[in-house]
């Protein structure tokens, strides 16, 4: 979080804060992505798509086995390979590996056909070690592989269970899953010299910045460019340079020629980033009403070979008295990296199942029960309006049921709801504006655009500022020589770059405002930018064209500089969600039919583009309510799925309607920009939980809400 | 097409010349004209059974008839379309996009004489035998938006956009099959096209959008 430094004395004082509502030109309406036509004609270079003179392809020699130690390594026969340039040790014999796909070695090649040619022809000799890769408990894994965290508690829940009426117990659960970004992760290296120049499919281009350094012997980070104008998803999963991202430089280096290498999908599927299980044993009580009095909760997940998730039960409520304890276990597959939303979408579903549980036993309507606990949350007027939107968009009250479809024939009809939260504050960004004298206008900051609209964000902002169109503003990023800015992560981008693209321009309109302000015989303070031109307040006659007035700069461009603007940020939204949707107990096939998302965050800079970060996020969370997981098989300890076929991803007929509303205007707008990449994709498996069990009249414990498991959980009922 | 060839000089396994079978004979031979996952259009089938020549193992050199101009290369048999537009053609076509490899997520649609097809599941040299391949750049000049693809921007049915390129060839295939499909069947047709990011909504209006100008 950046200390806000004393702003620069302004020129002529034109004020950075956000414009209110009815003089906001561009801020929140629907605008078309800047990236659009380069994304949709097919001529945007992704760092797949790359292609430098003399370029090799890399591929790696992955371990077939889930924990090893590697006896030898025999690469004789792959170096006299057809093509083969190089080769790279990445885990020399001796060490360990500890899941299968984990990269030992990689070889450069003329082709991508004859790279995979050596790979084949090298020889690993492993020393096979027990290995653990099922989804299991902390008691049937062994201890040295469990990791109990410390519990936490709040009041006294002895106390809250005395004072309970009414008792729910459960069980619920995710699956681990993967990221599976479309592009996947990779890069194209280039030496010149001491230069070194990576094109990256990356959420981080300074940090991957200092990761290529460091893993190059310290080379120093002037030396070292790193590029990614566009990029094809990440989820979370792209921040760091990577095991083979330090080995694709070492190919570069030794062949003396660029190498490209990306992962091959089914890699990418076992080893490119994992979300992890959570599973939990939770007991909550409350009052006849409602009033939640106390929450138990036992806890346990996988997720690699690592203690990946810290989830801080129950979720959104800060019920009085709690206790919650997790246990992570640690296993032999492809490790977890910080999955959207890290943890929330796990907690939620544990959290809003249990409590629509409780609703269940109580006989009431959960909307009721929710709204009746609101008081616990951190926003409690927040989510009662968007429950309240919620449930006229999806028309709860008249069609709300208790649990259990009574209507005859195998088709069960259901709702169900969840909230969620998250913080979402700007990170620490760093723009600058140039404008010319012949009156072009362009940004420059080293952030990524990973398909969450940044770039038509910036332009928004800047056009803002100036009073220009939206297409006179060339926005660049994704090159860590422009200022410096954070990575894509948490939600922080748009906070960091809006206020400071905001601040930037400012300071170069302040600086052109100077100049200008001689020829039309006023100072400075006198001049405000409207409708493409400077004019004197209040007196439009007395003005230049935005050209005209570039043209007194002589041949010296402007430069503006600006920061994050604390005060044009803030953090911490809601959100709600309600899911309708049909079961067939036959099949046990989940219809979903309509998903109603009401979101808020802060002042919205495009509609359009926010819009369909919330249409994302609840797709993304369909998938993992109804369709994905990692399926690993014990005996071999290898991912049985690591394909697209069987790694299922919900289709353009499998959504449903999915209905957005975004919650604007007073209480919101005034409180500055705020993220919101992760909120929408909290509350999906949650909410289709909650609608599955209020449908069929049992609950399907674990996500995905797979057909099987439908058929099972009516076969116990 | 689950598995590249393996290569034939290698001592483990017997050449392909000495087992007297070729790919394409196996295809001639059985009579099966579409294996699991590899659509084969009947005039790229019928040009197998009249040829019945063996190509390979090393490079072949073919012409790609890709957006209007013949194009050169020269290619193993075992390259797909895919990689042969991506990395083989000078300079590159790299609109379609490798994600899954396997004929499952459509980022790499073409339509070939006509249809949609995956190229990653077409072998190069399969596709000499077409008479027209059109890839996404071949839609509309450089500087210029297809009527899908402008469709595609206005309707926001794009985000990362790695999947986009795929998707609007199938749309583009589909709206020459059937110019005024409901909402419904849009929502069938592009059953093959899979996004992460999640803008089925957006497409679902792109589709419809584009219809109405086409």
């Amino acid at each position: 979080m950046t200390q806000e430094a004393k702003p620069p004395a302004p020129v002529s004082g034109v004020d950075y804060r956000w414009p209110e509502a009815g003089r906001r030109r561009l801020l929140g309406k629907r605008i078309s992505r800047l990236d659009g036509p380069a994304k949709s004609s097919g001529r945007a270079k992704y760092t797949y798509d790359v292609k430098r003179p003399g370029m090799l392809y890399g591929r790696m020699v992955l371990s077939t086995q889930p924990r090893a130690k590697i006896i030898s390594i025999d690469t004789s026969a792959a170096e006299k390979m057809p093509g083969v340039k190089a080769v790279h040790v990445i885990v020399p014999a001796g060490q360990e590996v500890r899941w299968v796909g984990q990269e030992i070695l990689a070889v450069a090649a003329e082709t991508e056909a004859q790279a995979n040619d050596a790979v084949r022809a090298v020889k690993v000799e492993y020393e096979k070690l027990a290995h653990l890769v099922a989804d299991t408990t902390p008691e049937k894994a062994s201890s040295e592989r469990s990791r109990q965290l410390a519990e936490q508690t709040q009041g006294n829940t002895d106390e809250g269970f005395q004072q309970a009426e009414v008792i729910s117990e459960g069980e619920y659960g995710c699956a681990v899953i993967t990221h599976c970004c479309l592009e996947a992760h990779g890069q194209v290296v280039e030496w010149e010299g001491d230069q070194l120049t990576v094109w990256a499919s990356t959420q981080a281009l300074m940090g991957i910045t200092q990761e290529f350094s460091r893993g190059l012997s310290n080379h120093p980070t002037s030396k070292i460019r790193v590029l990614t104008p566009v990029m094809g998803g990440g989820f979370g999963s792209k921040f760091g340079a990577d095991t083979w991202g330090i080995a694709c430089a070492q190919l570069a280096r030794k062949a003396g020629r660029p190498v490209k290498m990306m992962l091959e999908r089914d890699q990418e599927l076992m080893v490119a980033g994992a979300r992890p299980s959570l599973h939990a044993r939770v007991r909550v009580g409350a009052k006849k009403d409602g009033t939640v009095t106390a929450w138990w909760s036992d806890s346990w997940g996988t997720g690699g070979p690592g203690p990946a998730g810290n989830p801080n039960l129950p979720y959104v409520f800060r019920f009085p008295h709690k206790r919650s304890r997790h246990t992570a276990v640690l296993t032999n597959m492809g490790p977890a990296r910080a999955w959207r939303a890290p943890n929330h979408p796990q907690m939620c579903l544990v959290t809003m199942a249990a409590l629509e549980d409780l609703a269940a036993k109580l006989g009431m309507d959960p909307l009721d029960l929710f709204l009746k606990n609101v008081q616990f949350t951190d926003r409690a007027e927040v989510y009662r309006a968007e429950l309240e939107k919620g449930a006229e968009l999806i028309g709860w009250r008249k069609k709300w049921h208790p649990r259990g479809d009574t209507t005859p024939g195998p088709i069960k009809r259901g709702l169900g709801l969840s909230i969620h939260t998250w913080g979402g504050r700007g990170h620490n960004s760093n723009a600058s504006v140039v404008i010319e004298p012949d009156g072009s206008v362009k940004v420059f900051i080293a952030t990524q655009d990973l398909g969450t609209g940044t770039r038509t964000a910036i332009a928004i902002v800047a056009a803002e500022t100036l009073a220009l169109p939206v297409e006179a503003i060339q926005v660049n990023i994704g090159d860590n020589q422009y200022p410096p800015s954070e990575a894509s992560g948490g939600s922080t981008t748009i906070g960091g770059v809006s206020s400071s693209t905001r601040r930037a321009s400012v300071d170069a309109l302040n600086q052109l405002l100077a100049k200008v302000a001689p020829a039309l015989g006023v100072e400075a303070a006198q001049l405000e930018a409207v409708g493409g031109r400077i004019q004197v307040k209040g007196d439009p006659a007395k003005s230049l064209a935005w050209k005209q007035a570039c043209a007194r700069l002589g041949t010296m461009p402007i430069s503006g500089k600006g920061q994050t603007s604390p005060d044009l940020i803030s953090s911490g939204v809601g959100g709600v969600q309600m899911a309708e949707l049909a079961v067939d107990v036959e099949t046990g096939v989940v219809k979903l039919e309509k998903l109603v998302a009401v979101q808020d965050c802060g002042l919205i800079v495009n509609m359009k583009t926010a819009e369909s970060q919330v249409y994302g996020g609840m797709i993304m969370g369909v998938c993992y309510a109804l369709f994905e997981e990692k399926i690993m098989d014990e005996r071999s300890g290898r991912c049985l799925n690591p394909d697209m076929e069987f790694y299922k991803l919900a289709g353009i007929g499998d959504i449903g309607e999915l209905v957005v509303h975004m919650m604007t205007g007073p209480g919101y707008d005034e409180r500055g920009v705020i993220g919101l990449g992760e909120p929408p994709v909290i509350s999906p498996g949650a909410a289709i939980s909650n609608a599955v069990a209020n449908a069929i009249g049992v609950r399907v414990a674990t996500l995905p809400i797979t057909p099987d498991k439908v058929l099972a959980a009516l076969g116990k009922a | 097409m689950a598995k590249r060839d393996k290569p034939s000089g290698s001592s483990k396994r017997p050449s392909r010349e000495s087992k007297g079978l070729s790919r394409r004979d196996f295809i001639k031979g059985t009579g099966a004209a579409v294996s699991a996952g590899v659509l084969v259009l009947p005039a790229v089938a019928e040009a197998a059974q009249q040829a019945g020549k063996v190509l390979g193992p090393g490079a072949v050199p073919i012409t790609l008839r890709v957006n209007g101009q013949a194009r050169q290369i020269a290619v193993e048999p075992r390259v797909t379309l895919l990689d042969a537009l991506r990395d083989y053609l000078d300079p590159p076509l790299t609109g379609a996009k490798k994600v899954c490899d396997r004929g499952t997520c459509g980022a790499c649609t073409v339509i070939v004489d006509g249809k949609a097809v995956y190229a990653c599941m077409m072998l190069a040299i399969d596709a000499a035998q077409a008479s027209s391949i059109l890839t996404i750049e071949g839609l509309a000049p450089e500087g210029q938006l297809h009527a899908v693809s402008a469709a595609f921007v206005e309707n926001d049915a794009l985000q990362c956009g790695f999947c986009t390129p795929g998707f609007v060839m199938a749309c583009k295939a589909y709206l020459d099959r059937n110019p005024n499909p409901t909402y419904e069947q849009v929502q069938q047709a592009l059953g093959g096209n899979l996004c992460r990011c999640g803008t089925y909504m957006g497409v679902r209006r792109a589709v419809l959008d584009a219809a109405k100008k086409l």
